[in-house]
C-alpha cells in the first residue's frame, strides 16, 4: 500500500513537471519573429544536397532580414537533419512543429522523405513548400502541401522525348531503386513515354538503397546493346552504376534527372559519365535579373556557383516569405490560402503559379555532362553544359 | 558460347569476386570467435577503417600505390584490432559473454562515428589504384580489376592458412582455441596469441576494404555495416570458427546472391544471406565445416 502511494505520488510530481515544461516551452516562443523550419539531407548518401538547400535558404532569410524581416517580424531558421530517411523526416517535421512552433517548413529534398514530412505537416495544418520533391504524390498528401519544381511524369517525358528526337534512339534500358519514390516515379513515366514514341525498352532492372554491387542487373542490361540506359537516382548511385555499366562494356548513353545535378557526380564516376544527359530545374548560364542577383549573392556568400538544388531552396524560400508577407498573419490557414493564390511570382528558376495540386507549371533543361577532367586536388570534375529547353 | 551461358558464366565470375570478399572479412569473425567465443561486431568497421587508410595512403604517395596501400592499411588495421582487443575485450574475458557482445556494438558505433567526424559523411571517390584492362573469354568479361581482387583474396587465405596450419604461432593459435587453460598450462602465451588473431583477422578485413575500394571505387564510414553482417552469415554457413569453412561460406554467399539477383530478383538481394542462414541452422547447426568441438566445463 504505501510503495503504491509513493509510486503514485512519483507519478504526480512528473506529471506536473511535464506539464511546467510544456508550458515553459510555450511561453519562451516570442511573437514577434517568423519561424521558419527547413528540412534537408545534411548528412548521408545526398548530403551535398542538403548543404545547398540551407546555404541558400540562409542566404534568403539574411537578405530578408537585412530589410526588415516580413511586415517588421524577423525570420527564424530551425533545421532539421533528414539523412535522406522517411522516418527522419517525419520525426524532424513533428519536431520542427511541436517543439519549434514553426510557422512553414522548407523540404524535404527527396520525394520519398518529403512524403512522410508532410503527412505531419497536413495534419497539423502546417503549410509547406518542398523544393525538389518531383514525386508526383507529395503535393497529393494534402492542400498544405506545395512545392518549387516540376514534377516527375514531365522530367520521364522530357527525357525519353529528348532521347527520341535529339538523340535518334530506339531502344532504352532502365535500372532503378525499386524502394524510391523518385527513381520509380522517373522510370515508370520514361518508359510510359519512351514506349508511346516508339522506342522498346530492352530491360527494367532493379536493386536497393545502400547497394554497391550491380554487376547482376548490368551483366542482363549489356546483352542487348541499348541505346540510351536511364540512370533516374541521385548522383552516389549514379555515380558508382555508371562506372561499373562503363567498365562491363556497355557503351549506351546515360540519361538521368535532376538527381544528377551534384559536383560528386564526377569524382565518382570519373569519365565514364563524360557525355551524360540530365534534365535539371535551372541553367547557372540563365540570365534574367533575379537569377544573375541569385548567382552573384550566392557566390559572394558560401564561394561556389549555385546548383539547381540550391536555385530552388531559394525559390521555396521565396514563395514562403511572400505568403506570409500576404497573408500578414502566422496562421497556417492564411499562409496556406495567400500561398495557392501566388501567380506569375519571378523566381530563379522562371516564374511560379500554381495549378489546382499545388504544383508550379515550369519548363525544364536538358544538361550534358562536359569535359570531365581532373582539378588540382587530382579529382573528377565536370562542366555543365546546357542543350536544350523544353516547355509542358 | 550461347548467351544464356555466357550469362551464368559472367554472374559465376561476378560472384567469385564477391564472395572472396566476403571470405576474407568472415575469417576475421571466425578466428576471432574461434579463440574467446566472441562475435566481434567492430569487425566490419575494422574493414572500413582499413579502406580508408588505403585511401590515405594514396592520397600521400600517389595512385599506383596499391602495395604500399594494401601493406600500411594491413598493418593500420592489425594495429587497431590488436588496441580494440586489448582496451575494450580484454577487461571484460571473464564477464558474462553479453556485456563483450554489448561492448562489441559500442566500439563499432565509436569506429563509425569518429571516421566520420575526421571524413565528414560525404561518399569519398576511391583512387584508380589498378588501370582497368578487359579481358573477354568467349564473351565473359573478365578484367584485370577482377583477376588482381581474386588472386590477391587467394593469395591471402593461403597465407593465413599457412600461418595456422604450419607455423608455431599457428599453433599456440589451434591450442588455445581449443583450451585455454591448457594452453597456458603449457608455456603458451594465451593473451599475445589472441592478440596476433585480432591483427591476423584485422589484417585480411583492412585488405578486403582496399579491395572493395578499387572495385567499386566508393567507400563511407558507414561501409562495413552490410558486408560485416554478411560475412558473420557466411562464417556461420562455413561453421563459425573453422577457418575453411569461411572461405567457402564466403564465396558460397557471393555466388548465392549474385546468382539471385540475376536469376531471381534485386530485392532479395540481403534477403538471401538470412535466407541461407536459416536453411543451414535447420539443417546443419553447426556449419559446413563443423569445428569439431566438444562442450568444455
Amino acid at each position: 500500500m504505501l510503495r503504491n502511494r509513493k509510486a503514485l505520488l512519483l507519478l504526480v510530481l512528473i506529471l506536473s513537471m511535464v506539464v511546467t515544461l510544456s508550458a515553459c516551452g510555450k511561453n519562451d516562443k516570442a511573437d514577434d519573429e517568423i519561424r521558419i523550419g527547413v528540412l534537408a539531407p545534411m548528412t548521408g548518401a545526398a548530403a551535398t544536397y542538403g548543404e545547398s538547400t540551407w546555404n541558400a535558404v540562409v542566404l534568403a532569410a539574411e537578405e530578408r532580414n537585412s530589410k526588415g524581416g516580413i511586415n517588421g517580424k524577423e525570420i527564424k531558421l530551425f533545421l532539421e537533419d533528414t539523412r535522406l530517411d522517411a522516418n527522419e523526416g517525419a520525426n524532424g517535421a513533428t519536431k520542427l512543429i511541436e517543439q519549434d512552433k514553426v510557422h512553414g517548413i522548407i523540404g524535404a529534398v527527396a520525394s520519398s522523405v518529403s512524403m512522410a514530412a508532410s503527412s505531419v505537416a497536413q495534419r497539423n495544418e502546417v503549410p509547406m513548400i518542398s523544393p525538389t520533391s518531383t514525386n508526383e504524390a507529395v503535393t497529393k498528401q494534402g492542400d498544405f502541401i506545395f512545392r518549387a519544381c516540376f514534377i516527375d511524369p514531365f522530367q520521364g517525358y522530357v527525357m525519353a522525348k529528348f532521347a527520341i528526337e535529339e538523340l535518334g534512339a530506339k531502344t532504352a534500358a532502365v535500372i532503378y531503386d525499386n524502394g524510391n519514390d523518385y527513381t520509380v516515379g522517373l522510370t515508370e513515366n520514361f518508359v510510359k513515354a519512351f514506349e508511346e514514341m516508339g522506342g522498346t525498352v530492352t530491360a527494367k532492372e532493379t536493386y536497393a538503397a545502400n547497394d554497391q554491387n550491380f554487376s547482376a542487373q548490368l551483366t542482363k542490361i549489356r546483352r542487348d546493346e541499348p541505346d540510351v540506359l536511364f540512370l533516374p537516382d541521385y548522383y552516389n548511385v549514379v555515380g558508382l552504376i555508371a562506372r561499373q555499366a562503363r567498365d562491363m562494356g556497355i557503351q549506351s548513353t546515360f540519361l538521368g534527372g535532376d538527381g544528377w545535378d551534384s559536383p560528386d557526380l564526377a569524382k565518382i564516376a570519373g569519365p565514364s559519365i563524360e557525355g551524360g544527359y540530365f534534365s535539371n530545374h535551372y541553367s547557372p548560364d540563365n540570365k534574367s535579373p533575379i537569377a544573375e542577383h541569385f548567382i552573384d549573392a550566392y557566390r559572394a556568400k558560401h564561394g561556389s556557383t549555385p546548383d539547381a538544388l540550391a536555385a530552388l531552396a531559394y525559390d521555396a524560400a521565396l514563395v514562403l516569405f511572400e505568403a506570409i508577407e500576404r497573408a500578414d498573419s502566422t496562421d497556417g490557414k492564411a499562409i496556406r490560402d495567400a500561398m495557392a493564390s501566388i501567380s506569375n511570382f519571378e523566381v530563379v528558376s522562371g516564374s511560379i503559379t500554381f495549378d489546382e495540386n499545388r504544383n508550379p507549371v515550369k519548363s525544364a533543361v536538358v544538361l550534358q555532362v562536359d569535359n570531365v577532367h581532373k582539378n588540382s586536388n587530382d579529382e573528377w570534375e565536370a562542366e555543365q553544359k546546357f542543350i536544350k529547353m523544353v516547355n509542358p | 558460347m550461347s548467351e544464356a551461358l555466357v550469362n551464368f558464366l559472367q554472374q559465376l565470375v561476378n560472384g567469385l569476386q564477391l564472395g572472396s570478399i566476403y571470405a576474407l572479412i568472415a575469417l576475421g569473425y571466425t578466428m576471432v570467435y574461434g579463440i574467446i567465443r566472441l562475435i566481434n561486431f567492430a569487425h566490419g568497421d575494422v574493414y572500413m577503417v582499413g579502406a580508408f587508410i588505403g585511401f590515405f595512403v594514396a592520397g600521400w604517395l600517389g595512385e599506383a600505390a596499391i602495395i604500399p596501400a594494401l601493406l600500411l592499411a594491413m598493418i593500420g588495421a592489425a594495429l587497431l584490432g590488436v588496441t580494440i582487443e586489448r582496451l575494450a575485450y580484454r577487461p571484460l574475458r571473464s564477464a558474462p559473454r553479453l556485456a563483450a557482445l554489448t561492448t562489441a556494438i559500442g566500439i563499432s558505433l565509436l569506429l563509425e562515428n569518429l571516421v566520420r567526424l575526421y571524413v565528414g559523411p560525404n561518399f569519398l571517390a576511391y583512387p584508380e589504384m589498378i588501370k582497368r584492362v578487359n579481358h573477354y573469354f568467349g564473351g565473359v568479361l573478365i578484367s584485370n580489376v577482377y583477376m588482381i581482387v581474386f588472386g590477391t583474396a587467394i593469395v591471402l587465405m593461403a597465407g593465413l592458412q599457412y600461418i595456422v596450419v604450419k607455423t608455431k604461432a599457428g599453433k599456440a593459435m589451434r591450442a588455445v582455441a581449443f583450451d585455454k587453460d591448457a594452453a597456458r598450462l603449457m608455456g603458451i602465451n594465451v593473451d599475445g596469441i589472441i592478440s596476433l588473431t585480432f591483427a591476423l583477422g584485422s589484417a585480411l578485413a583492412a585488405a578486403a576494404g582496399i579491395l572493395v575500394g578499387i572495385t567499386y571505387g566508393r567507400i563511407d564510414p558507414y561501409m562495413g555495416i552490410i558486408p560485416g553482417l554478411k560475412a558473420f552469415v557466411a562464417a556461420v554457413i562455413g561453421g563459425i570458427g573453422s577457418i575453411p569453412g569461411a572461405m567457402v561460406g564466403g564465396l558460397v554467399m557471393g555466388i548465392a546472391e549474385q546468382m539471385v539477383v540475376g536469376y531471381i530478383s534485386s530485392s532479395l538481394r540481403d534477403a538471401v544471406a538470412f535466407f541461407l542462414l536459416i536453411i543451414i541452422l535447420l539443417i546443419k547447426p553447426t556449419g559446413l565445416f563443423a569445428e569439431f568441438t566438444q562442450e568444455k566445463v
